[in-house]
């Protein structure tokens, strides 16, 4: 009997990512959802720049690489053209929460009927650790290295808070992928956030809190204790909106 | 066929930019995106009416740069999408003009030209010469580039552009000065016959039967970005062989040669008459693409024109083309006005007046 098999939404093309990230397990958790919903002939992925640019190799559904901080935009394009598609992007937190912004903002406040997959990770990985918009207070990055200082590099984003006060935003959550819990918790969110737009809700986003083992210059496990001790607290986990859900129970 | 705008081929009075947005959605385009910019906001406000209507897309972005790559998605799944600008907006859609060529995505760019650099002024220039034909963002890239003379230029070109891009999987831009797009002339629209073009790259969801399609332009082995381009250019040969347009007025016998595009080339069209009047032998090579730029005419030319004058709508910027196509066999002069202004055709007479005196410079 086989307990545990890989998700067929998932090339057999192995991941480049570091020992450790914890991108792994969330491209895991996105093929699960798509698994799931029977939707993956009829998925459309849009990968970011970050260290996830090459998701086009590892998911088995079409996809577009778009420019840093333009996938919101590609995936609106993407959905308008053909709304029975599924359409999601898969994004760090400097090209979300950065360059970004506006196209995420705007995506959000249009409610288009897609899904977001923000991997915020406190740091950009793939240029090397600079920091990022979500670099905690005091968070030494290869640009911030006395530590951030919000007098000079100011405050992180917290998307999730930001966003919820759109009222074209649907369903945000935050989640983390540090332990069993959590990342059981993790797949429940990005399932629904699929399942909203397959169902023609509207605009959901869930942010995973996780891991760059590699420019934190921790060890994976230690990474995922430095997450919980110290991008939890700034980063309270939960739906910060369901709009669908108080639409429901109205 | 009978639409809102009279019957097939009967003429009706649009203004240039309408004239643009009407034959995009003859030629099929369904997908419109926008952000407002003077003086092109008239292709934005047709497609807000019209695409509701039609069971298409319109779309302001909340900037240019989001409306490119909104483009950007649609033409990934292979369907026929465009956007409109003016000069500060295309320089905001140079990124998403970079990576439609890196991909190979076939798009539609407009831009109604104004005057520049920085926020510049909202009159009439042709000053993204350069921006449009020398490649408008990082990478080595083509765009095919068409210059509209006439409101029905407009149209015709737009519908053909849609064609030329789908061909050759690139973007066309359609480069008017702001005259093109506020000036109204009878246009006559024609649905135009489209061909079916080959679109088996585009993501259109695998239904499970297929591997899956990537629209990409990252290539991190230098060897196979090398091997993109060079295929790439190979294209750009066969679009220089195949797809050079210009017109050619009163070339026949001429000694001096103007050349110029858009409004410049029907200001220098009344110059030449009054010049001939004079008994001066004058002509124009009016290019109609400016990439690929008619090399060959006016090379051709230069075995019996003595002087080019290029006639601008910006410092001189085509000046350069003439050169580089006539080798510096014969001497070329500008004639320009800049910054929104337009030369009048006693400034362009006076102009053949004095290279027909003898003045090279
Ligand atoms: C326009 C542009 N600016 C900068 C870069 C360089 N760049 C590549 S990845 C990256 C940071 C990505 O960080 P993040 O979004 O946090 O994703 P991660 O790598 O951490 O997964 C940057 C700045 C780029 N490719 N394009
Ligand atoms: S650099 Fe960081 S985010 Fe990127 S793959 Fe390595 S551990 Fe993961």
């Amino acid at each position: 009997m086989t307990v545990f098999d890989k998700p067929k939404s998932l090339t057999d093309a192995p991941l480049h990512y570091c020992p450790g990230c914890t991108h792994g397990i969330i491209h895991r958790l996105v093929a699960e959802a798509i698994d799931e919903l029977g939707i993956e002939g009829r998925t459309i992925g849009i990968a970011p720049v970050g260290c996830s640019v090459m998701a086009y190799n590892y998911f088995t559904v079409d996809m577009v690489q778009a420019a840093h901080g333009r996938a919101p935009a590609v995936a609106t394009g993407v959905k308008r053209a053909d709304p029975s598609k599924i359409v999601f992007t898969y994004q760090g937190d400097g090209d979300l929460a950065s360059i970004g912004t506006c196209e995420t903002v705007h995506a959000a406040a249009r409610g288009e009927n897609i899904t977001i997959i923000f991997v915020n990770n406190a740091i950009y990985g793939m240029t090397g650790g600079q920091m990022a918009p979500t670099s905690l207070p005091g968070q030494i990055t290869q640009t911030s290295p006395y530590g951030r200082d919000v007098a000079t590099q100011g405050y992180p984003v917290k998307v999730c808070e930001m966003l919820s006060q759109l009222d074209g935003a649907g369903y945000l959550e935050r989640v983390a992928v540090n332990n069993v819990k959590n990342i059981k918790n993790a797949k429940k969110a990005i399932l629904k956030a699929f399942k909203n737009q397959v169902e023609g809700k509207g605009f959901s986003l869930i942010e995973v809190v996780s891991t760059c083992p590699t420019n934190w210059g921790l060890t994976p496990e230690k990474a995922l204790e430095w997450l919980n001790d110290n991008m939890l607290p700034y980063y309270p986990l939960g739906v910060y909106k369901d709009k669908f859900a108080e639409e429901a129970a109205k | 066929m009978s639409g809102p705008y009279g019957t097939m081929a009967e003429k009706v009075l649009m203004k240039g930019n309408e004239a643009i947005a009407e034959a995009a959605i003859l030629a099929g385009c369904r997908h419109y995106f926008g952000y407002p910019i003077t003086p092109q906001t008239e292709v934005a406000a047709y497609m807000a009416k019209r695409m509701p209507k039609i069971g298409g897309t319109f779309l302001q972005a909340e900037s240019e740069i989001a409306a490119i790559n909104m483009v950007m998605g649609v033409a990934s799944t292979g369907r026929r999408t465009m956007t409109s600008s003016s000069s500060p907006g295309i320089s905001l859609k140079a990124e998403g003009l970079s990576y439609l060529a890196g991909c190979d995505l076939p798009a539609l760019v407009v831009n109604v030209e104004r005057g520049g650099p920085g926020l510049g002024g909202i009159q009439p220039s042709q000053s993204d010469y350069f921006q449009a034909t020398r490649g408008a963002a990082h990478g080595d890239f083509r765009m095919i580039v068409l210059a509209p003379a006439s409101v029905q230029e407009m149209a015709d070109l737009t519908m053909h552009g849609f064609d030329l891009a789908d061909k050759y999987r690139m973007t066309s831009m359609i480069l008017a000065d702001g005259t093109m797009g506020q000036m109204m002339e009878p246009v006559s629209l024609e649905a135009p016959e489209v061909k079916t073009y080959d679109k088996s790259w585009a993501v259109t969801g695998t239904d499970c039967k297929r591997p899956h399609n990537i629209v990409n332009s990252l290539y991190l082995v230098p060897e196979d970005l090398e091997r993109t381009n060079f295929e790439r250019y190979e294209r750009y040969r066969t679009i220089e062989e195949n797809e050079v347009m210009y017109e050619e007025f009163m070339m026949e016998d001429a000694e001096i040669c103007i050349a110029a595009f858009g409004v410049a080339a029907r200001v220098s069209k009344n110059a030449i008459m009054a010049a001939r009047a004079e008994g001066i032998k004058v002509g124009m090579i009016r290019p109609i693409t400016l990439w690929p730029f008619p090399k060959a005419a006016f090379k051709k030319a230069a075995e019996h024109v003595n002087t080019f004058v290029s006639v601008e709508l910006s410092m001189g910027q085509m000046i350069e083309d003439v050169r580089l196509a006539t080798e510096c066999a014969r001497p070329v002069v500008l004639c320009n006005r800049a910054g929104g202004m337009i030369p009048s055709p006693e400034e362009v007479l006076q102009r053949i007046k004095e290279v027909n005196g003898g003045m090279t410079k």
